[in-house]
C-alpha cells in the first residue's frame, strides 16, 4: 500500500513553499486533481501522515511532483520544505481520489477557482490540459496573499500566452503589485461576476484552498447562478494534521 | 480576524486512511444520508480529523456518516450513517 519515492529535484516556489519531484518506480499514473499521502517514520518508531496535492500532470516518468507550504507549526512540512534532499526516499499512499479530478475527455469550460496553495491541483489540470493538448476553455481565478505568494508564475504565464483559452486573474489579498487595479480583498461576488465563466454556460468549477476560503468561494459561485453538482470542492488545512 | 473557523475539512481528506478498507475510490462514491436523505458524493462531506478518529458528517444536515478508529491493530468502521454507499467499478480494470 505505501509505496516508495525517491527525491530527484527540489524547486523553492516562495520562500515558504518547495515543490518535490519524486520518482516512483511502481507509479500507476495518476489523473489531475489527486493527492496523495506521504508518511515519515522517526527513528522511535512514531509516524506522522499529512495529505499533499500532486501538482504534475500524469506522464509516463513514473514522476510526481508535489508543492509543500511551510506551515508554521507544522511537523512535516518543515522537514520536507528545508530538510528533505535529492536522492532521499519518502513514503507515499496514492494516488488518491477521483471526484476532484480533471480529465483530458472534458470538453467543457472549466472554472478553476485557488485560494493560496489550493492552486496545487488545479496547476496539474492546467498542466495536464497543455499536455494532452486540450482545447476546454479554462479560467483560473488565484485569490493569493501578495506578490511574492505566487506560485509557478513564470509558467502559468507562458501556457496563457501561449494559448489564449488559459486565462489568469489574481486576487491578492494582502499587498498587490504597484498600480493593481484592484485594492487588496478576497475574492467577492463582483470579481466572480467579471472574471468567471457566466453560469449559463455550466462550467464545471473547481474550487480549493483552505475551508473558510473553499466556503465562501462555492458560496459565491451558487449565488451567481451555478449549481451545485457542477462545483468540485477540495478543503485542506491544519485541521487535517492527525495527532 | 473577521473570519470565521471551520474545524472540518472533506471526504477527499479521508480518502487515504479509507483506502486501508475499500478498494474502490470513496471520494466519488454516492452516499444517502440516512438522516436527511440527501444523496452526495462523499467528497463532500465534513470531514472532522482532529480527534483520535475520523467522523463524516452529512454536508446538509451535519449529522454523522461514518466514523473510523484505527487503534493498537483493529480499525473499526461505522457506517449507520449511510443507508448505502454506491462505487463505481471501472476503475478496477483502469488500475489492474
Amino acid at each position: 500500500m505505501w509505496r516508495v519515492g525517491t527525491v530527484v529535484a527540489l524547486h523553492d516556489e516562495t520562500p515558504t513553499a518547495r515543490s518535490i519531484t519524486l520518482e516512483v518506480r511502481d507509479w500507476p499514473s495518476h489523473v489531475a486533481g489527486q493527492h496523495v499521502d506521504v508518511r515519515l517514520t522517526a527513528s522511535d518508531g512514531y509516524t506522522a501522515v499529512r495529505s499533499y496535492s500532486i501538482a504534475s500532470a500524469p506522464n509516463s516518468e513514473r514522476r510526481v511532483e508535489l508543492t509543500v507550504e511551510r506551515l508554521p507549526d507544522g511537523e512535516v512540512s518543515p522537514y520536507l520544505t528545508q530538510t528533505v534532499a535529492v536522492g532521499d526516499r519518502l513514503e507515499l499512499r496514492g494516488p488518491i481520489g477521483g471526484w476532484f479530478v480533471w480529465r483530458p475527455e472534458q470538453t467543457d469550460p472549466i472554472q478553476l477557482i485557488a485560494g493560496g496553495s489550493g492552486l496545487v491541483p488545479l496547476m496539474a489540470m492546467i498542466r495536464s490540459r497543455a499536455l494532452a493538448r486540450s482545447t476546454a476553455q479554462f479560467r483560473l481565478l488565484y485569490s493569493v496573499r501578495e506578490p511574492e505568494a505566487v506560485f509557478y508564475r513564470d509558467e502559468l504565464q507562458a501556457l496563457s500566452d501561449q494559448d489564449h483559452s488559459v486565462s489568469l486573474t489574481y486576487a491578492y489579498t494582502r499587498a498587490t503589485p504597484k498600480d493593481w487595479p484592484r485594492p487588496p480583498g478576497r475574492i467577492d461576488a463582483a470579481l466572480i461576476a467579471n472574471t468567471s465563466w457566466p453560469a449559463r454556460l455550466s462550467p464545471t468549477c473547481y474550487v480549493c484552498g483552505p475551508t473558510s476560503f473553499v466556503e465562501s468561494a462555492a458560496g459565491l459561485l451558487i449565488a451567481s447562478g451555478n449549481t451545485p453538482d457542477k462545483i468540485r470542492t477540495e478543503r485542506f488545512g491544519p485541521t487535517g494534521e492527525k495527532q | 480576524m473577521t473570519s470565521y473557523t471551520y474545524d472540518y475539512l472533506d471526504g477527499n481528506a479521508a480518502a487515504g486512511e479509507l483506502s486501508k478498507i475499500f478498494v474502490l475510490d470513496v471520494t466519488a462514491a454516492e452516499g444517502q444520508c440516512a438522516h436527511c436523505g440527501a444523496i452526495k458524493h462523499f467528497a463532500e462531506a465534513h470531514v472532522y480529523m482532529k480527534g483520535p478518529g475520523i467522523v463524516a458528517r452529512c454536508a446538509v444536515c451535519e449529522q454523522v456518516l461514518l466514523r473510523l478508529v484505527d487503534i493498537r491493530q483493529r480499525m473499526l468502521l461505522d457506517v449507520r450513517g449511510m443507508t448505502y454507499l454506491s462505487l463505481e467499478t471501472s476503475q478496477l480494470e483502469e488500475s489492474s
